[in-house]
């Protein structure tokens, strides 16, 4: 992909809708369906993906043209564990209890496959400002796929939301277990591809 | 005057071969004397018996009304030592050297245990105060690692890490085991530098909060490290592995092994165990996922399943059943 022609709207919604990390692209799957139990969780890793998101694209659409391309997958690595380092510490220092919650997720943003990719495909080619929405959009993308998963996990398993009982009773326990976070991921992916088949069969009819 | 050395060169390199061999031995002998190390001079050796008694074994025989006195004897658990454990009975072997101490609350083999004697007394011989601590052998408690970080705490499947590139590479059972094989390689390394990096640079340094940059780099490091050592000296095997050295970066196993051994503050075996077990557990999570998709390939599959969907929930049945190792204890 060279320089974009999209618009800094078109930019933020392709990321929430058409290219959702989570059920489009398929990346970063390891947060998806480990830290998806609660709605609360998936907010937090999504808040803190998106800070790191954000903050890199900047910072290497800013430093585009000064690194060599040879170095550059390094040079990504290193810019994004930098905000990684941040955002560990703000976490620590300000939400104690969820960090402990989260545990080691926070730290592994910088293995996540969907900053990188960014990184590589769009922030190396673009202006700051380009760059700052498509960031924003695929932050936003990731947060709104952790909170879905972790609503249908907690709704499902333990009868409420964001920790208010909403339902009164567990209709199925199974969701909360860890190994349920495949099934529901599986699930929700299946319901993506059926939704578009209909789509795309209403619009050629 | 003209002095001649002789040529040493022969003498060596067979010098150096000999300590090889030696140096293997060395490290296994001290492998095994870590295992079975005696804290004291009177006494042999200690060990859980069941779940509710210790076995002391003596050097030489001990004196039967101290020894048959439960009172002599403070047992606790390393941690707290506020908190003892009452002896019920302790009873001595027709020898006089074998004393095995009954207690009241069941014993946690995962623990340390320490007993704190005043005195031993043997017989017209009185040693001073002796405090024994008892924990499971050491060989044990290494392999406890190695397979608990395979199979019972599996990675992909008890820990849900590294499932980008477990998706992306389980689709043929050729590439699963190269996949599988790589990585192994690569964490073995890259774990062990990072322990190296962490424990006399970092740590010494107070330097903690930087440990993602270090890790990360070390990782990219080892990874670039390896594909260049391995295109001169070995093409082959390259051409067979190269292509899955640059996924191996994109493995959140490969960063989440030094920080656990940094959180946990484990020794070089253990540290070398958890990252072999990680790899090896990743090969075999690979192996049975790529044998399960190849079959799926002829399978009936609703159009909306096809791909990624259905080994999700194969996936998912994998963790289901691993959850029946969790919580299962070996030695």
């Amino acid at each position: 992909m060279s320089k974009t022609t999209q618009t800094n709207t078109q930019l933020f919604f392709s990321g929430i809708l058409n290219e959702n990390p989570i059920f489009r692209l398929a990346l970063s799957m390891c947060p998806a369906v480990g830290l998806s139990t609660t709605v609360m969780n998936g907010l937090l890793l999504g808040v803190a993906v998106l800070f790191v998101q954000v903050f890199s694209s900047c910072t290497i659409s800013l430093i585009r043209n000064t690194i060599h391309p040879r170095i550059r997958i390094p040079t990504y690595t290193l810019t994004i564990a930098t905000w990684v380092t941040v955002i560990d510490l703000i976490l620590a220092a300000y939400v104690p209890v969820a960090y402990k919650a989260l545990g080691i997720f926070i730290r592994l943003i910088v293995a996540f496959a969907i900053i990188t990719m960014r990184l590589e495909v769009f922030a190396s080619k673009n202006e700051v400002w380009p760059s700052f929405w498509d960031g924003m959009g695929m932050g936003l993308g990731f947060l709104l796929g952790m909170t879905v998963l972790g609503a249908i996990r907690e709704v499902l398993g333990m009868g409420t939301f964001l920790g208010v009982d909403l339902l009164g009773f567990r209709p199925m326990l199974f969701f909360v277990l860890p190994a349920a976070g495949f099934f529901t991921v599986g699930f929700m992916m299946a319901i993506f591809n059926y939704s578009e088949k209909i789509y795309k069969r209403r619009k050629g009819g | 005057m003209v002095i001649t050395i002789p040529d040493q060169r022969p003498a060596f390199k067979s010098f150096c071969f000999a300590g090889r061999s030696r140096l293997a031995t060395c490290l296994i002998m001290l492998l095994l004397a870590l295992g079975c190390k005696s804290e004291h001079p009177n006494v042999q050796h200690t060990a859980f018996k069941d779940n509710h008694a210790i076995t002391i074994i003596f050097v030489n025989p001990v004196e039967q009304a101290w020894a048959e006195n439960p009172a002599s004897f403070r047992v606790y658990e390393k941690q707290s030592p506020d908190i003892l454990i009452p002896v019920h009975a302790a009873v001595l072997s027709p020898n006089r050297k074998m004393l095995t101490l009954q207690l009241a609350d069941p014993i946690n083999r995962e623990n340390q245990y320490t007993i704190a004697m005043k005195e031993i007394r043997l017989e017209g011989k009185v040693d001073g105060a002796v405090s024994l601590t008892v924990r499971k052998s050491y060989a044990g408690y290494l392999l406890q690692i190695l397979i608990g970080a395979m199979i019972i705490q599996n990675f992909v499947f008890s820990k849900y890490l590294g499932l980008c590139v477990f998706f992306g590479t389980s689709r043929k059972k050729s590439t699963a085991v190269g996949m599988g094989v790589t990585f192994t390689m690569v964490i073995v390394f890259a774990s062990l530098m990072s322990w190296v990096l962490y424990q006399f640079v970092l740590k010494p340094f107070h330097l903690n909060y930087l440990q993602i940059v270090v890790f990360i780099g070390l990782v990219s490091l080892t990874v670039q490290g390896v594909d260049t050592v391995l295109r001169k000296i070995n093409p082959r095997l390259f051409k067979a592995f190269g292509v899955y050295l640059v996924l191996v970066i994109a493995n959140c196993i490969v960063i989440a092994v030094p920080l656990l051994l940094a959180n946990n503050e484990y020794n070089l075996w253990e540290s070398l165990m958890l990252a072999l077990g990680a790899g090896l557990g990743f090969l075999v999570a690979l192996f049975l996922m790529s044998s399960v998709r190849e079959r799926l390939e002829f399978a009936d599959i609703p159009e909306s399943f096809r791909g990624l969907p259905i080994a999700f929930i194969v996936a998912g049945l994998f963790a289901l059943s691993f959850m029946g190792f969790s919580g299962m204890s070996i030695f």
